[in-house]
């Protein structure tokens, strides 16, 4: 019989604490954190050990491997992805029958699965954001020769950034990184994926989760046009004549606003010097989230960062800071403003959202506020306020629990198959309950270990 | 449906020197279901990626029918690539799970539906259609995903090891499926896989990839008993084919003692370059074991005997000159032998049966012809 084995950058020896001599969709509700995940085709369980989450998924050594090698891969040219954390292999029940290998990932904090963010129902401007967020990652993952062969909202995950979302990859079983992309693998990916969302937003209009009239196909086709949008501007080339220079910084200054660093940019003027043809060659998203790391040492998604640096700009006209170093006022701003806003809000509800997010949060709140009253409101006292009457009502998305009612299915999706095809009412009401109450416990931090148990048990009555 | 053409078809990555296909001829009938095979690395992936429109073709062209598909956009080339991602939808029901794309390209519902119940009918899951998938067991749910592509109606199927990542029960039991499913659709097909057995029993057939060349196209059968170059030979049949280089003495192969006797057209083949030695082949079961002295026989020491119910399998060395004969990647000589015959240790004599020798030239490892091969060559 082969030993289990471990194959991890950095080895963590509570892994072995796992149940490995059990198959994937048998694990004990002990070790198991009930979040909401995407479809899936392999068996795929949250497990908490100590104090993180981490995903599991079952599937063949070979792929497992693949999957694992990729995304060390993707995440050493700062693509937004999850973090593979070890290869499973040798494992064996007790009576010596192999089981699968499983690869582990590390969970994404503060990601929200499709279907967690349309917690009520499909809001089309909210579903169109996630497909902005997601066409971004796509054009990243082209623009470094990666075919993802597989795109679509499962296999995403979504990050609230300021007023929009950030995507991360989460599923590379069928990716591939080349050298560059041909016209071909783009072409197929991107109609994928327009044909994968529609299908998964087809599915939740099944589940009751879309209102009447809303174009799902519509919203599917967006995905092809931001996404050749994006490209074109990252990637085509434009000509102008010579004395319209100008056009050279104009064209660096857009990439700049839709978040990208311009690396390499190829000019070739013409023999009589008459036109100029520009075109970029490196650009590396980021634009935002770099300066502001630079400046303040803070690491947050590009949105996030455009807010906080706008808000910088704010605040040193504000002050009258206009003159001085930019390093240094950046470093006020931080002490000044950043972090008293932070730490106005109480130590309990802080936790539910990421710094960047909870400081833009605050920004707007402030905004309402100031709209409300006419007059200008201090942050902390704007802080006070969004914890208070907003934060508070939020659910804790740094490992979010519960997810649409309907979805319990899809946790059973990979299970024992069954001749249920419908879930009671009833069922399902006592589930959300048991979401709810899950979910005060967990933000009381006294969350009941057997949570998940009396969940599914109400399911399978 | 269509018949499919690799014309010269040829892929040089970006940053390469070498093609990773190189001038691929290939003609696939209307209906056929083709099996690429070869080592990983030979090619296989990058043929049927051209095929889809995912690999630019550097060199040459691919025709879907008499239509030059060379630099149409994958989606469409009206193809359909199986078991790339069968993630099914929980809420919705089997038929809107088979039917869903076409729904996206307008397709009138009274049609889906008609195709959806024809492609279910043949997938047997017609009681399903109105169930969820949450109420079918794994193989059921990978049929849907056949049905999937199956309700799109398209030239082609393609299939780049769609077992590889099942577990080994489901693996035999969806090979069967699929090969039996191919037939009674009777869509023209192109199926990728390293495993010879699985070309050997799902493909009408099998076309041999190394180094991006083609080696050989036929029937299981042809590749099986014509091995068009020692390549080939080498790499169809399990257990493999033993094979060595011998001088050739007096119109006769020496092996170890012995001698085999080759075909005079063999002999006559034979140029300068082979420098003498032919190669020679054959398959474990060849062999037939005689008494010791047996004219052109030779002795075998056993190492192991594998016994698998019907068949036993020697694994030993040549007992003359242990190093003359290889099968596959071992050094070992096999010989198909009667279950409980033979025990470790033991020294048997075989000879090779009649006209089930190959032979090969040293030189280029190209098949020479015997009389039993004038019937029909083997076309690469
Ligand atoms: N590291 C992770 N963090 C958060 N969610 C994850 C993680 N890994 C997997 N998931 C969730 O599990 C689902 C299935 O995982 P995926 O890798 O896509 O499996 P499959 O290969 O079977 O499609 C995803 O849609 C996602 O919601
Ligand atoms: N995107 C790529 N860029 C460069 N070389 C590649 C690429 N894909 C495959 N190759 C090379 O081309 C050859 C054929 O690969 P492939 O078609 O995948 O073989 P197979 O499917 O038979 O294993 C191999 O040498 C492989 O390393
Ligand atoms: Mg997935
Ligand atoms: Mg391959």
């Amino acid at each position: 019989m082969e030993n289990l084995q471990i194959t991890a950058a950095k080895p963590d020896s509570a892994l072995l604490d796992l149940p490995w001599k059990i198959p994937l969709e048998d694990w004990p509700d002990e070790v198991l954190a009930a979040l909401p995940r995407g479809i899936s085709r392999h068996t795929v369980r949250f497990v908490r050990l100590k104090d993180r989450v981490l995903a599991v998924k079952e599937t063949r050594d070979h792929y497992a491997f693949r999957e694992y090698d990729l995304l060390r891969r993707l995440g050493k040219l700062e693509i937004p992805c999850v973090v593979p954390l070890a290869v499973i292999t040798g494992r064996a029940d007790d009576n010596g029958e192999p089981l699968e290998t499983c690869i582990v990932t590390e969970h994404l904090a503060f990601s929200l699965p499709y279907r967690a963010v349309f917690s009520q129902s499909l809001q089309p401007k909210t579903a169109s954001r996630l497909i902005d967020a997601l066409a971004v990652l796509l054009v990243r993952l082209h623009l470094i020769g990666f075919y993802w062969g597989d795109v679509s909202l499962s296999n995403t995950l979504f990050r609230r950034d300021a007023a929009a979302f950030a995507a991360y990859l989460v599923d590379a079983e069928t990716g591939d990184l080349h050298r560059e992309l041909t016209d071909g693998q783009r072409a197929y990916d991107i109609d994928l994926a327009r044909t994968n969302i529609i299908g998964e937003l087809f599915d939740l209009e099944a589940g009751g989760f879309v209102d009447e009239g809303v174009d799902l196909v519509g919203i599917g086709d967006t995905l092809v046009e931001r996404y050749n949008e994006l490209w074109d501007a990252l990637t085509s080339v434009e000509s102008f004549p010579a004395e319209e220079r100008w056009r050279v910084d104009d064209r660096i200054r857009k990439l700049n606003d839709l978040g990208f660093d311009v690396d390499e940019l190829s000019i070739v003027t013409d023999l009589d010097g008459a036109t100029v043809q520009i075109q970029p060659k490196v650009v590396d998203a980021g634009h935002h989230s770099r300066r502001l790391l630079r400046l303040t040492g803070l690491d947050v998604q590009d949105n996030q960062a455009r807010r906080l640096l706008n808000d910088l700009d704010a605040w040193a006209a504000a002050h009258d800071r206009g003159e001085d170093s930019e390093q240094i006022v950046a470093h006020d701003w931080l002490m000044r403003s950043f972090e008293p806003t932070i730490q106005a809000v109480p130590h309990n509800l802080r936790r539910k959202l990421d710094p960047a997010q909870l400081f833009h949060e605050i920004l707007e709140h402030r905004w309402y506020m100031a709209q409300r009253e006419s007059r200008d409101v201090p942050m902390p006292e704007a802080a006070r306020e969004y914890a208070d009457e907003i934060l508070r009502h939020r659910p804790d998305e740094q490992a979010l629990l519960g997810s649409l009612p309907g979805d319990t299915e899809i946790i059973e999706l990979n299970e024992t198959p069954s001749d249920d095809d419908t879930v009671e009412a009833a069922a399902i009401q006592q589930i959300e309950a048991e979401d709810a109450a899950t979910l005060t416990a967990l933000r009381a931090g006294t969350l009941d270990i057997d949570g998940s148990v009396t969940r599914r048990s109400a399911f399978q009555r | 449906m269509a018949t499919v053409t690799f014309d010269h078809a040829t892929r040089v990555y970006p940053g390469t020197e070498r093609p990773a296909v190189d001038q691929l001829n290939l003609h696939i009938e209307d209906g056929e279901f083709l099996v690429l095979v070869g080592p990983s690395g030979c090619g296989k992936s990058t043929s049927l990626r051209m095929l889809a429109g995912l690999e630019d073709v550097n060199a040459g062209r691919i025709l879907i029918g008499d239509r030059d598909v060379t630099d149409v956009q994958p989606k469409d080339r009206d193809i359909a690539m199986v078991f790339q991602n069968y993630a099914l939808y929980p809420h919705m029901t089997v038929a809107d799970n088979m039917g869903f794309a076409l729904k996206i390209a307008g397709t009138p519902k009274a049609e889906i539906r008609q195709r959806v119940e024809e492609a279910a009918k043949i997938l047997d899951l017609t009681e399903y259609l109105d169930r969820k998938p949450k109420a079918l067991s794994g193989g059921q749910r990978q049929r849907v995903a056949m049905g999937r592509a199956i309700v799109r109606q398209p030239q082609v199927f393609l299939m780049d090891e769609p077992l590889s990542n099942l577990d080994a029960k489901l693996r035999v039991q969806t090979r069967t499926q699929i090969a039996s499913l191919q037939r009674r659709l009777g869509v023209t097909t192109v199926y990728v896989t390293h495993d010879q057995t699985e070309a050997l029993t799902m493909g009408d057939r099998i076309a041999v990839l190394k180094g991006g060349l083609l080696q050989q196209v036929g029937t299981p059968a042809e590749m099986y008993s014509k091995p068009a170059n020692v390549f080939v030979a080498g790499f169809i049949g399990s257990p493999a084919m033993n094979i060595g280089t011998f001088d050739v003495v007096d119109g006769a192969a020496k092996i170890g003692s012995t001698s085999v006797p080759l075909e005079a057209q063999q002999v006559a083949a034979l140029t300068d370059a082979d420098g003498g030695k032919v190669t020679v082949g054959f398959r474990p079961e060849s062999l037939d074991v005689v008494p010791a002295g047996t004219p052109g026989s030779f002795a075998i020491e056993a190492d192991l005997v594998e016994n698998l119910g019907s068949d036993s399998f020697l694994y030993g060395k040549l007992k003359d000159d242990a190093a003359a004969l290889h099968a596959g990647d071992s050094d070992q000589v096999i010989v198909r032998v009667a279950p409980g015959s033979v025990n470790k240790g033991d020294v048997i004599n075989v000879v090779i049966k009649p006209g089930q020798a190959h032979v090969f030239s040293a030189a280029t490892g190209e098949r020479l012809a015997g009389a039993n091969d004038s019937v029909e060559a083997p076309a690469a």
